[in-house]
């Protein structure tokens, strides 16, 4: 059987699955939740019904962890495990593809301060994730700290979820500043309406909205009481004399966001600037890989819609699907490109945040590595790289695989952090899981001549 | 349905989270940390930072924010370093 798989099925690989379909392709779509829609599209999974159809020929593998991806001759082997997430009874399934479409997401990154990992600070997608899929609140008293226009939905949900957002805290310049500011270069961004809904939302809740503010301290013994927020100067150093104390019982906090790159890198996709490399057909570097989304570079649901539709097409094309260049979906492409690079310029990381840090921060959550242990490690010894950095200090060698931790600690340590990307275990198996035998692989036939990878 | 959080039968409904039931329920923290003991819980929400394991079933190392609760489930909370399983 020749077949398309998708890994995830967020607006890009729900985009890809249906224009591969479209084209009379098999598609087999891999997620690792139980339902469709990702982290953006996010449904509520109290409800019985799907937000989601599909053409026919889409096979949805859902509650699926993607544990490698394996190079073969003419194509890829995708190694799943399905069933109850972290269940020893998962089951194994393998398939082969020559036309792998990789729609993986981001997760959001998170600056640490201190006490930055007691209970009741979260991440602001995991905040959202718990209003928006589960309908729960993360707590009474909230509030939300970062940068971008991220923060806005996920003040607005936690609103809805019955949450008293005290305050939202934006790092950068209002987002709200281009709002009223159409000619900008915002101007004719599809977004700027649904913002304007989250802005007129959170003025009824009456949410005090400040710019050049962050979070840079948590207190409380078993779980966050109250925390420190202080105003930034331009490079986000805390203006001393500036902190205040707020009472909360939770903090929803996100800088940006990370591209979940294992899959493309164990699939050897060339990486550049953090995000997997793709040309004007999604194609990457690796013949017969296809990515699409914000692993490509973070700029919404509604870019990654288009690439993903592209890259359908394009993994269709590969498998010799009469294909027609999606001409709407590149010209969509292009411009959410644009405006995609606009945000990273209005809303980017600054140095300051190493401020906020001590010497009893703790940087790598997993292993309770600290500001000190880490410095130590880098001061001590002439780390080459990131692996001798993690192998010295122990930051990012536990279970997250240095996920959350890593781009923090490759900046600190002035790495470059793509590194932490490699990572021979996509996802955490069980011992008893890896020694159980695998099925054999659902194979395909690799044809004598190599088709193309573009529209040309 | 029902499941057990510590030994205590508590209401569940499908398709919730093993983390929502417990943030539902005030329950904020369900792990201590292997080297200081510290308390963790929910961080992440979308099974990318493994803060939030718990035991299920009497097995180790479950992300509570990727679980859906199954009726009859025997939740408990993890503490330190559990063996590899």
């Amino acid at each position: 059987m020749n077949r398309v798989v998708v890994i995830g099925a967020g607006p890009a690989g729900l985009a890809a699955a249906r224009a591969a379909a479209a084209l009379g392709v098999e598609v087999v779509l891999v997620d690792a939740g139980p339902k469709l829609g990702g982290q953006y599209f996010r449904q509520d999974a109290l409800a019985s019904e799907d937000r989601f159809s599909f053409p026919g020929g889409v096979e949805h593998v859902p509650d699926a962890a993607v544990w490698a991806v394996e190079p073969i001759h003419g194509g890829h082997r995708v190694h799943l495990r399905i069933g109850a997430a972290d269940d020893p009874s998962r089951t194994g399934r393998v398939l082969e593809t020559r036309a792998l479409v990789l729609a993986t997401g981001a997760f959001d990154r998170v600056l640490p301060f201190p006490g930055w990992d007691l209970p009741g600070v979260f991440t602001a997608g995991g905040a959202q994730a718990m209003a928006k899929g589960q309908g729960v609140a993360a707590g009474d008293r909230v509030l939300v700290a970062g940068t971008g226009p991220f923060l806005l939905p996920v003040a607005s949900s936690l609103a809805a979820a019955g949450a008293r957002v005290v305050e939202v805290a934006e790092a950068n310049a209002a987002v709200t500043g281009w709002l009223s500011r159409p000619r900008g270069v915002f101007a004719g961004w599809p977004k700027l309406p649904e913002l304007a809904r989250h802005v007129s939302a959170l003025a009824r809740h009456r949410v005090p909205y400040r710019s050049r503010t962050a979070v840079v301290r948590a207190h409380g013994s078993e779980w966050v009481e109250s925390v420190t927020v202080a105003r930034l100067d331009r490079e986000w150093t805390p203006v001393p004399g500036s902190e205040r104390r707020v009472e909360v019982d939770a903090v929803a906090v996100g800088f940006g966001f990370t591209p979940q790159l294992e899959l493309a890198v164990a699939a050897r996709c060339r990486i550049e600037g953090g995000f997997v490399a793709v040309d004007a057909a999604q194609g990457t570097s690796a013949p017969g890989v296809f990515a699409a989304g914000e692993v490509t570079g973070i700029g919404g649901a509604d870019l990654a819609a288009s690439e993903g539709a592209v890259a359908g097409a394009a993994a269709a094309k590969r498998l010799g699907a009469v294909v027609d260049p999606p001409l709407g979906a590149m010209a969509r492409v292009r411009s959410g490109r644009r405006f995609a690079a606009a945000l990273e310029a209005a809303y980017p990381v600054r140095g300051g945040w190493t401020d906020w840090l001590r010497d009893d921060t703790i940087v790598c959550r997993c292993e309770e590595v600290d500001l000190r242990r880490l410095m130590s490690a880098v001061d001590e010894r002439d780390l080459g790289g990131v692996r001798s950095l993690k192998l010295a200090s122990g930051a990012g060698l536990g279970l997250c695989q240095g996920r959350v931790c890593g781009r923090n600690v490759a900046e600190l340590a002035g790495l470059d952090g793509t590194a932490f990307a490699r990572r021979r275990i996509a996802s955490p198996l069980r011992l008893g899981e890896l020694a159980e035998a695998e099925p054999e692989a659902e194979a395909v036939e690799v044809p004598d001549r190599a088709l193309g990878q573009d529209f040309g | 349905m029902r499941v057990t959080w510590d030994g205590e039968e508590i209401e569940a409904r499908e398709g919730q989270t093993v983390a929502a039931v417990l943030t539902a329920r005030g329950v904020r923290s369900w792990r201590t940390t292997r080297v200081a003991g510290r308390p963790r819980g929910l961080f992440c929400g979308i099974g990318v930072c493994f803060d939030c394991l718990v035991k299920v079933n009497g097995v180790p190392d479950v992300r509570a924010c990727q679980r859906v609760v199954a009726d009859g489930d025997d939740i408990r909370p993890q503490a330190g370093a559990e063996l590899p399983s």
